[in-house]
């Protein structure tokens, strides 16, 4: 089994674009040498010393990452999101249904190598009894038996592995098509992926219309299942709202 | 015997009859802060389809309108509507302060009425940054008059495109919070337009007196210990309360059924949900100043001088953005704008006619215009409740209690308010 090298190319380009595009600017213009001071002037209302949460979350690479935000919008917009909802219109509830467990009873497998690398008996435990009740009498996964009998989904992968053993979350990295993430998790994301094809669970290698399938499926069922839609929380500050909120949650997930 | 034990029946009957209609209002929670932030619990709510077939749009208000770059994402009115198969009524919704057309608010109500038979649109408030960039004509929000105006606007346009797809019968409006407001307004503006000749308009957990209200809601956030300067270590304290409950947890995802359980385990005391309000409404007019000074090169957070890109940071004017409230807005931002529009106007007098006591005669004399609302709502000053029913006699709904818009998914709430337009 050979590791995917296909994704670490397009990771790798990634990170060269990221180191191109970083130093592209996000101060606004200014106009003449002097800023003409507004009715409430950041150095009459900011206390100083105050603690922002925007400023503890770092994004040195935010030129690129709103440039990113922006292409996902559009992405979205014009192919992402008709194909999920066309998805959503051919294809019955219960084959839909059938094709998420599927997916999930995979995706457990990162979960329980995650949860062994993290040392946590529990999760080791409730993941390897789902993946064996669910892959059985589950019909290979397309039921989700284990959820019913008290063995509930766990969710771990290598970016939480990292920062379990006190990896911290690097700068703040907006992916293409995928979304906010940083550099910890873009570097578990790719670990994940190439430990999986090295697995390749589905024996997915050498077949290729099976890899078709799964990585057509696997997409649109994986954005079917998410509600996020971007600038729908109609803030002009989503961009700082959603990295707060990505970083929040990723540390809830750590410390579970 | 026979009629021994008829008269019993019926004396039974009666009894439990009086019984039923003494029933207690059975909305959960006496506290008005719980109210406001939970809202309705799932087995209380009205029992509504989950889904229905709701069409989201987006149309062009001001074709000739130069949207900063930095807004470039908000240049059309996002709004929605479902239609019934054959003629019905028609209702438009409006939403609250900061809220889209598609606030959870707002699908709730459309839901029910979908469900009683009724085509829906849905607006987004005026206050909602969406609609300041693309159907405000003064890019200034938060006047009663104008945002009418606007709101008017849009609904014509969207008639406009739909009045070839659907039969309607009669026209309705309503809105909660602000949009209960901005309800009255319109429905006083129709009176002169004759577009839409409202049948009926429901004003749900609506403001009295703006100025009070946004007053009431600025001070919400001395709550925060420390006042708001202390924010990061608020919401610090709430994450790690929060994740404390989510690492026991069995949900993977922040669903409804965890922020329940959350908020059980986490049990916050009312000055903690007084400054998660107060948060939640700063937000809101974070995000309303920012977008408003954009729109007009005011020079209120913003220096005239800057221009952001669709690369820009808001970086420290966003920070200031959030620092200052809705009656700083009014003073130093929309007093100012509207007195240079019209010099003859004073601050008191732009207060006093921001107020539902300012068009008092004509909500008395309207037929049209009902209330629904609770005792306990805490946009409200103490006694400003009695307004309702003073003026609008038995056309106002005062529940005991409900919070601001806390019971609005409660069943007994949603029948109440689809019957005021099947009357």
């Amino acid at each position: 089994m050979k590791p995917n090298y296909k994704n670490l190319a397009q990771y790798s380009l990634i990170v060269v674009a990221v180191l191109l595009l970083g130093a592209c600017s996000t101060a606004p213009i200014q106009k003449g040498d002097v800023i003409e001071e507004p009715y409430f002037a950041p150095q009459d209302v900011l206390v100083p010393g105050t603690t922002y949460i925007s400023d503890q979350i770092p994004d040195p690479w935010e030129g690129f990452n709103r440039t990113m935000y922006r292409f996902n919008y559009r992405f979205d917009k014009y192919f992402f999101l008709p194909v999920v909802r066309g998805y959503k219109a051919v294809v019955p509830d219960v084959a839909q249904e059938g094709v998420h467990n599927f997916f999930n009873n995979i995706r457990d497998i990162t979960t329980l190598i995650n949860s062994a690398l993290q040392l946590s008996a529990k999760k080791t435990f409730i993941t390897t009894g789902r993946l064996m009740v669910n892959t059985t009498v589950g019909l290979l996964g397309l039921i989700d038996v284990a959820s019913s009998i008290d063995l509930p989904r766990q969710l771990e992968d290598f970016g939480q592995t990292l920062g379990y053993w006190g990896v911290g979350t690097g700068p703040y990295l907006v992916l293409p098509i995928y979304g906010p993430s940083n550099l910890r998790d873009t570097t578990g994301l790719l670990t994940d992926s190439m430990a999986m094809s090295t697995i390749d669970p589905l024996n997915l290698d050498g077949h290729p219309s099976s890899q078709v399938a799964y990585y057509t499926l696997y997409p649109i069922d994986t954005r079917a299942h998410v509600s996020f839609r971007y600038y729908e929380t109609g803030s002009p500050f989503e961009y700082e709202f959603v990295r707060m909120l990505y970083t929040t949650k990723r540390k809830m997930d750590i410390e579970k | 015997m026979k009629r021994i034990l008829s008269l019993l029946l019926i004396a039974l009957w009666l009894v439990m009859g009086a019984v039923a209609a003494d029933e207690p209002y059975g909305y959960p929670f006496d506290n008005k802060y719980v109210a406001t932030v939970v809202g309705t619990p799932p087995k209380y709510m009205a029992d509504l389809p989950k889904t229905i077939p709701v069409k989201n749009r987006s149309i062009t208000i001001f074709p000739d309108r130069q949207v900063p770059d930095y807004l470039w994402y908000e240049s059309e009115m996002r709004y929605s509507y479902v239609a019934q198969k054959g003629p019905a009524p028609l209702v438009f919704l409006i939403a609250g302060t900061g809220s889209p057309y598609n606030s959870s608010k707002n699908q709730d109500m459309a839901r029910a009425f979908y469900q009683a038979g009724f085509h829906v649109v849905s607006l987004s408030s005026p206050t909602y940054p969406n609609f300041i960039v693309s159907a405000s004509s003064t890019g200034v929000p938060g006047h009663a008059y104008k945002d009418a105006e606007d709101l008017y606007r849009a609904m014509e346009r969207i008639w406009d495109t739909l009045k070839d797809k659907i039969q309607v019968t009669d026209f309705y409006v309503t809105g909660y919070s602000l949009g209960g407001f901005n309800t009255a307004f319109v429905t006083l503006l129709d009176e002169q337009k004759q577009v839409f000749r409202f049948k009926k308009a429901l004003l749900i957990n609506p403001p009295v007196r703006l100025y009070d209200s946004i007053s009431l809601l600025d001070r919400m956030l001395e709550n925060i210990p420390g006042g708001v300067d202390n924010f990061a270590l608020f919401y610090n304290k709430l994450v790690t309360q929060v994740g404390k409950v989510y690492e026991r947890s069995k949900s993977v995802d922040f669903d409804d059924e965890f922020l329940y359980q959350a908020f059980d385990a986490v049990n916050p005391n009312n000055e903690e949900l007084a400054a998660l309000i107060g948060v939640s409404f700063r937000i809101s007019s974070a995000n309303l100043v920012f977008t408003s000074d954009l729109m007009t090169n005011y020079g209120f957070v913003k220096p005239r001088n800057v221009t952001f890109t669709k690369n820009s940071s808001p970086g420290v004017y966003g920070k200031v953005s959030m620092r200052v409230g809705f009656t700083d807005y009014f003073h130093a931002y929309f007093y100012p704008y509207f007195h240079a529009m019209d010099p003859s106007v004073t601050r008191q007098q732009l207060i006093d006619e921001m107020s539902l006591t300012a068009i008092e005669d004509y909500l008395h004399k309207t037929k049209k215009i009902e209330v629904m609302t609770n005792a306990d709502d805490i946009i409200l000053e103490p006694g400003q409740v009695h307004f309702f029913t003073r003026v609008f006699g038995d056309r106002a709904k005062i529940y005991p209690k409900g919070g601001h818009c806390g019971n609005m998914g409660y069943r007994d709430n949603v029948a109440y308010m689809v019957n005021v337009f099947r009357k």
